[in-house]
């Protein structure tokens, strides 16, 4: 099941490889029906997924099978290494509550994407070649339990990712995509290191070998004392998990590796925007989750405050980034750091709430901004421009595309009702709650006011009022006598047209359902986020109760 | 005066090469080869390329089969201990053969061979003497054996990287080359003597028996190391004894140039590893030696400036030949981690490492050669555009860039994997040089890219946009090569076995 839903897309690909490069439509359709069968499997695996199962640890005796679910584990490689023993490297795939929210997450921002390529017209066979690559990359990071099969995964994304943005990108586009792959390379060969000497830690307690296996990483009791990220060595421990996080902050992205993703958001096309903000970002954090903080538990304890600060700043620093934008493009990029920083000031809380919040503002996030870059692409595919000041009085010529912008905004500045609202709550409630973070918390409750700030005020200058005189639109009348908009270049209808709607309908739905009742999500994930807060922060748990 | 063997004594002597014989086949058989093609040559008439092409082609594979039975046999000393046998030197007969039959099939493929040059006669004569040269650098134990062998590669490689003689970049290339290879060799050869007046031994089994029984100088053993690193660093082409590699690559002809790059660069790890794991004593800790510093400490040096410099100054070229010699100083650099190691999952790596190197490198090239069949030029400028002109060159050039970055999933990630999986199996104690390999491959990254990027994400300068097919035993070559670099990248048990199987040398188990 899983492998299935991992390697569908790459088949997908194989199949656009065998049709004539002149056959557009046929590859389109293709890839969209690999998408929506993704899509079929991930609401299969929901629908099979036991929310009672804890997964991030084995069970009692190493076992992963009762803790994770949907387990498919094959020996991949078995190195002899002469003194050493032997490299075992296994194809270990399986889902608990972190990763069953990424894998639904994954593939409906997919197959919204695919959607969304519809208006790519140059080289389509290669960008849906490439995409397809990238949505296997990506559903295999979320599902690999193994530590090796994870990063060859985490790395695969990166070549389609350089291609996509490079060759289908804005002007800009050759500075942005090298500038992504050299920074997140960056982050990635020391995550390399740090796998390795984890590797010559860690030993299985079932075969009693090294290991890869994530799981088995997990628990301490697995390590070996005097090994190099054992817990005799304390210091490699913090330089390891320091390392790691700093892997993993550049994907989130975090203050102060932030600047490649302006530069990727702007250059890169819309569909691809959508995959970046909306699944690859949340790679960053899960890894923390996965990885970075159940590995080195009390490194992270000791770090907690530290990542809190860099939520705050995170948060902060983007919206004021966000309000000092002129391109709308550059306002939704910023405006993800800043919502990206929620995510890291719940998990610096490192309790049930803030934790729930973190992964949940992550769907969250990935819905909701999906959302925005789409209706960002919308607007520059009429006007190709997306300077704010060049728009004044949209709501009066595009009233349906104004109403979902109203949503998306107000979902993206937390209204109650929608479903950012949820997820930032529950961050704020675990930032208080929690020492460490508690005055961090006052600090970033600013961050909503900016959000709300940017947010309406662009929506004001963008669909409220009248059109400026050097508006990127014409108003002509029509022969009703009615005012109508009249874009340059632009022959398709003037209002969203049913390929739009079809892609942002749905996120709708979804945005407006999760923030009224946000149980079908939230349930997947509380067991396995307790026993993340226990394995991570025994302390604090035991405060609680 | 030397006083005459008696007729006992020669005897003896000839039975004794005469028993040596029998292990020595493959390299027979290869000198009848290389005397075969001369033959031919000369008999031939006419288009003479493609027949002698082949010939040398089936020729070598042919020896395939010698060298196979080789494994059946223990590992030995031949010829008073001139030379050995060993799965070490079996797996370099391999590798050489191979590196001779992927140079052969460039050549086939390279149309500059059918304008340039008037008479291909000796050429593939002379490729197959230089792979006799290199099976012999990896199998040779004594001090005269090894200059020799080197002696016949440099030789070689003198002749072939100007065979365009109307050239000029070609003829400067092998003129280059000489002046270098004629100083480094003397340098090592003075190393040599010194070695030589400490112990009066030349097998290096003997010497290090010598060294360990007798002591030495320091200061003389250090100076002696680093004179011989003279000749083994310039022919694995390592900084900083590297400054002919950017010009000879850049002039000799491609298929000349990958095999210098893959093959030669093999022997002389073939030998370095053989020389100073058997020859040279060292202590178990670089830091161990009375100077503070040992022939250890130089390769980590040598290593460490190898990285840095190939791969920060591979960033302002312009030329792919000379980016890609640039980047073999840097991945020169990478195997010597893997001979730092010393022991053997480092052995391991280094010869799994030279395994994907080989695959890459040459994969790398002969897409050089074919883009420059058709655009008759080999600057990053007129790579512009190919991409949509060539998909599949494109394609299959961008996965072996990658894979000489070092990115999953293909085999170069595993060869830096088993780098430095080998260097953190030490503990703490590599892990900085395991840094400043990552961080120099994320560098290397930039301008690998920078291949891709003109292929791909610039528009070719001339508007022409006919595509331009390379023929269709390429394109599957090409195919094949690409597959074959992602396959071993995700199932390299085989060549990791193969590689370990391979790291048995002879008189190793001294120590």
């Amino acid at each position: 099941m899983l492998s299935l839903i991992v390697f569908l897309p790459v088949i997908a690909g194989l199949i656009i490889l065998a049709v004539p490069s002149s056959q557009k439509q046929i590859i389109r359709i293709v890839s969209l029906l690999a998408a929506v069968v993704q899509m079929v499997l991930a609401v299969m695996i929901w629908r099979g997924y036991d929310p009672s199962l804890a997964g991030i640890t084995a069970m009692a005796g190493g076992m992963p099978e009762g803790s994770f679910q949907f387990i498919e584990r094959l020996p991949w490689i078995s190195l002899d290494l002469g003194g050493m023993g032997s490299m075992n490297i296994e194809y270990f795939l399986g889902v608990d509550g972190l990763s069953i929210t990424m894998v639904i997450l994954t593939a409906l921002v997919s197959t919204i994407g695919v959607l969304s390529s519809w208006t790519i017209k140059k080289q389509v066979k290669g960008y849906f070649l490439l995409y397809n690559l990238l949505a296997t990359a990506m559903m295999g990071c979320f599902v690999a339990l193994d530590f090796f099969l994870f990063y060859v995964f985490w790395e695969l994304m990166l070549l389609p990712m350089y291609f996509l943005i490079g060759i289908w990108g804005g002007p800009n586009r050759e500075y942005a995509a090298i500038k992504f792959f050299l920074y997140t390379l960056f982050g990635s060969v020391f995550m390399l290191l740090v796998m390795i000497g984890l590797y010559f830690s860690v030993i299985d307690p079932l075969t009693g070998n090294n290991t890869f296996s994530l799981v088995a990483m997990a628990s301490q009791e697995n390590y070996i004392k005097d090994a190099i990220l054992g817990p005799d060595n304390a210091m490699w421990r913090y330089v390891a998990f320091i390392v790691l996080f700093i892997g993993f902050a550049i994907k989130v992205p975090m203050f102060p590796f932030h600047t490649w993703l302006p530069d990727a958001h702007v250059e890169a096309p819309t569909p691809i925007s959508v995959i970046l903000a909306g699944v690859l970002l949340k790679l960053g954090t899960y890894g923390m989750m996965r990885i970075n903080f159940p590995l080195f538990p009390e490194v992270f304890q000791a770090s907690m405050y530290v990542i809190g600060v860099f939520g705050a700043i995170n948060i902060i620093y983007g919206a004021f980034c966000a309000l000092a934008q002129q391109d709308l493009k550059k306002m939704v990029a910023y405006s993800s750091i800043s919502h990206m920083g929620y995510v890291l000031l719940g998990l610096a809380a490192a309790n049930s709430e803030g934790m729930t919040g973190a992964l949940y503002q992550m769907f969250n996030h990935g819905t909701i901004t999906a959302m925005l870059f789409i209706l960002v692409g919308v607007i520059y595919d009429r006007a190709h421009t997306r300077q704010i000041d060049k728009f004044g009085g949209l709501a009066t010529y595009m009233p349906v595309y104004a109403g979902i912008v109203t949503v998306a905004w107000f979902a993206s500045l937390g209204l109650p009702g929608l479903s950012g609202f949820i997820s930032e709550a529950f961050v704020f409630v675990g930032a208080f709650s929690s020492e460490t973070t508690r005055y961090i918390a006052m600090v970033s409750v600013l961050g909503i006011v900016l959000g709300a700030a940017y947010l309406l005020w662009s929506l004001q200058r963008m669909f409220l009022g009248k059109r400026k005189d050097d508006a990127a639109y014409d108003l002509q009348i029509g022969p009703d006598g009615q005012e109508k908009i009249h874009f340059h270049d632009w022959n398709g209808k003037l209002d969203l047209d049913g390929r739009e709607l079809a892609m942002l309908i749905p996120l709708v739905v979804i945005t407006i359902f999760l923030g009224i009742y946000p149980m079908p999500i939230m349930g997947l994930m509380t067991t396995t986020v307790n026993h993340l807060v226990e394995v991570l922060a025994p302390v604090v748990m035991a405060a609680v109760n | 005066m030397f006083e005459l063997p008696s007729g006992a004594e020669i005897q003896s002597i000839i039975a004794i090469l005469k028993s040596g014989l029998g292990f020595f086949i493959p390299e027979i058989y290869l000198s009848i080869l290389f005397m075969g093609l001369i033959i031919l040559d000369l008999v031939l008439k006419g288009r003479k390329n493609a027949i002698l092409g082949w010939t040398t082609l089936l020729g070598l594979g042919g020896s395939f089969y010698f060298i196979a039975q080789q494994h059946a046999m223990q590992a030995r000393e031949l010829f008073f201990g001139m030379y050995v046998l060993d799965e070490y030197a079996i797996f370099f007969k391999y590798f050489f053969v191979a590196s001779g039959m992927f140079a052969v099939v460039a050549t086939l493929a390279d149309r500059k061979f059918e304008t340039e040059v008037k008479s291909i006669g000796e050429y593939y004569a002379l490729v197959v003497a230089m792979v006799i040269g290199m099976v012999m650098m990896a199998a040779a134990s004594d001090l005269l054996m090894i200059f020799l062998a080197m002696e016949l590669v440099s030789l070689t490689a003198y002749i072939l990287s100007g065979y365009f003689k109307r050239d000029a970049r070609s003829s400067e290339a092998a003129l280059k080359y000489l002046v270098y290879g004629a100083v480094s060799s003397g340098l090592m050869l003075y190393g040599f003597s010194l070695i030589y007046g400490m112990t009066a031994e030349t097998n290096i089994l003997k010497i290090s028996m010598a060294l360990a029984d007798h002591g030495y100088d320091p200061l003389v053993m250090i100076l002696a190391t680093l004179l011989i690193m003279a000749g083994f660093g310039y022919k694995i082409g390592a900084f900083p004894f590297h400054f002919w590699s950017p010009d000879v690559y850049e002039g000799a002809p491609t298929p000349i140039t990958a095999y210098l790059s893959v093959a030669s660069k093999a022997a002389g790890f073939a030998l370095l590893l053989r020389f100073f794991y058997i020859a040279v004593p060292h202590g178990f800790s670089p830091y161990e030696d009375i100077l503070g510093i040992d022939w250890l400490s130089l390769l980590v040096i040598m290593s460490v400036t190898s990285m840095i410099y190939g791969n920060v100054v591979a960033i302002w070229q312009k030329n792919v030949k000379r980016l890609l010699a640039y980047s073999s100083i840097a991945h020169a650099g990478y195997l010597l981690l893997g001979v730092i190691v010393m022991d053997e999952i480092g052995t391991q790596a280094v010869l799994f490492y030279l395994l994907s190197y080989f695959l890459m490198n040459y994969a790398a090239f002969y897409v050089v050669v074919l883009i420059s069949n058709r655009t008759g030029s080999e600057t990053l400028d007129d790579y512009r555009g190919l991409g949509s002109k060539m998909p599949l060159a494109g394609a299959a050039l961008t996965v072996f860039l990658i894979s000489l970055v070092g990115l999953p999933p293909t085999v170069g990630f595993i060869g830096k994997l088993m780098i430095f999986s080998a260097l953190l199996s030490k503990g703490s104690l590599y892990i900085w040089l395991a840094l400043i390999g990552v961080l120099t491959s994320v560098i290397s990254l930039y301008y690998y890219m920078l291949i891709p990027l003109n292929m791909f994400l610039r528009e070719s300068l001339e508007p022409n946009e006919k595509s331009l097919n390379p023929g269709f035993l390429a394109q599957l070559m090409m195919a094949v090569l690409m597959i074959l670099t992602i396959w071993f990248g995700l199932f390299f048990e085989p060549l990791s076995e193969f590689a370990r199987y391979s790291s048995s040398m002879f008189g190793l188990s001294l120590y």
